[in-house]
């Protein structure tokens, strides 16, 4: 551990607002890399199968 | 006739499975869980590596943690880069689909990387140098690496045919490859202010390990990461591209 306190640990030296800002960024682009597909592919599959029931309505 | 036998045969046969789009998306499927449980146990343990237990740095103090996200990011950025434009060449070369769509999900990835290096080297930078931004060789031709995933994906949005856009923006991926050397050697090559590369393959890391092995865990765990995302992106466009066939068609009535 290089931190005596939790405050000095988010103070980080002074540097608290630099580092937790580039490691918020950071979470943020990943989670968002994850969600993005994943939220596509439920659409696409939602949107598939509205259509094959639709046309299973029709015939 | 044999002799086009031959020819043909000269690729091994998964060269060819990988070819099939359905293949591929089974083959991704069973290879997600183990790359996402690999990049949350890398990302999470370097992350407290980085934060709790690297030590600061002598002369930037704790603003120095900032490099465990920027280094991975830049270095993922460029082999993102490298893997779009050779999955283009490979799609313009033997007409594979699976590598145009490969090349087509490299880009938001890879513009979504190029975008937070530079992010957190701007962070960085305003308390090393004093700036947020400066017009030095290295931080710009990071600008343009991101500018050409940009590039690449209006393309894709503007040109309506899958196969066209395929091929031009493999074009323009092979175009901007040039960047990708100038990027490596901008440090070397220009005065800047920029430090140069902490991994290199021919000598020992400037940094003591207690620094630098975080640092490899949370650049391997990018690349699990990335390739878990990469996956991901694919396995949706495949099912895009594929929606009229009878395994999509199944897939979807089997949900």
């Amino acid at each position: 551990m290089k931190f005596e306190s939790m405050a000095d640990f988010i103070g980080m030296g002074g540097h608290g607002l630099y580092v937790w800002l580039a490691y918020g960024i950071a979470l943020v682009i990943l989670l968002l890399n994850v969600v993005q597909p994943l939220r596509q592919t439920r659409q696409l599959l939602n949107q598939q199968a509205r259509r094959v029931r639709r046309e299973k309505g029709l015939s | 006739m044999a002799k086009t036998k031959t020819d043909k045969n000269w690729m091994p046969r998964w060269f060819y499975q990988l070819a099939s789009p359905r293949w591929c998306y089974e083959i991704t499927g069973k290879l997600l869980p183990a790359f996402s449980v690999l990049a949350l146990v890398l990302l999470l343990g370097g992350t407290v590596w980085a934060l709790l237990f690297a030590p600061a740095d002598y002369q930037q103090g704790n603003s120095f943690r900032i490099i465990y996200i920027h280094v991975p990011s830049a270095i993922l950025a460029q082999s993102c880069y490298m893997m779009m434009a050779l999955a283009g060449a490979i799609g313009l070369i033997w007409k594979m689909k699976v590598a145009d769509m490969v090349a087509k999900a490299c880009a938001p990835l890879g513009a979504s990387l190029a975008l937070l290096a530079l992010a957190t080297g701007a962070i960085w930078g305003k308390p090393t140098w004093g700036s947020w931004w400066v017009w030095d060789a290295r931080l710009t031709s990071m600008l343009i690496l991101l500018f050409l995933y940009l590039g690449v994906m209006a393309l894709h949005s503007a040109i309506e045919n899958d196969t066209t856009a395929a091929q031009s923006t493999a074009v323009l991926a092979l175009v901007g490859l040039v960047n990708i050397p100038i990027i490596k050697y901008s440090v070397e090559w220009w005065n800047t202010l920029h430090q140069p590369a902490t991994f290199k393959l021919t000598e020992k890391p400037a940094m003591p390990p207690e620094m630098w092995l975080p640092l490899l865990v949370m650049v391997v765990g990018f690349y699990c990461f990335f390739a878990v995302s990469l996956m991901l992106r694919l396995r949706h466009e495949i099912l895009r591209r594929e929606r009229r066939s009878s395994w999509v068609q199944a897939l979807v009535e089997s949900r």
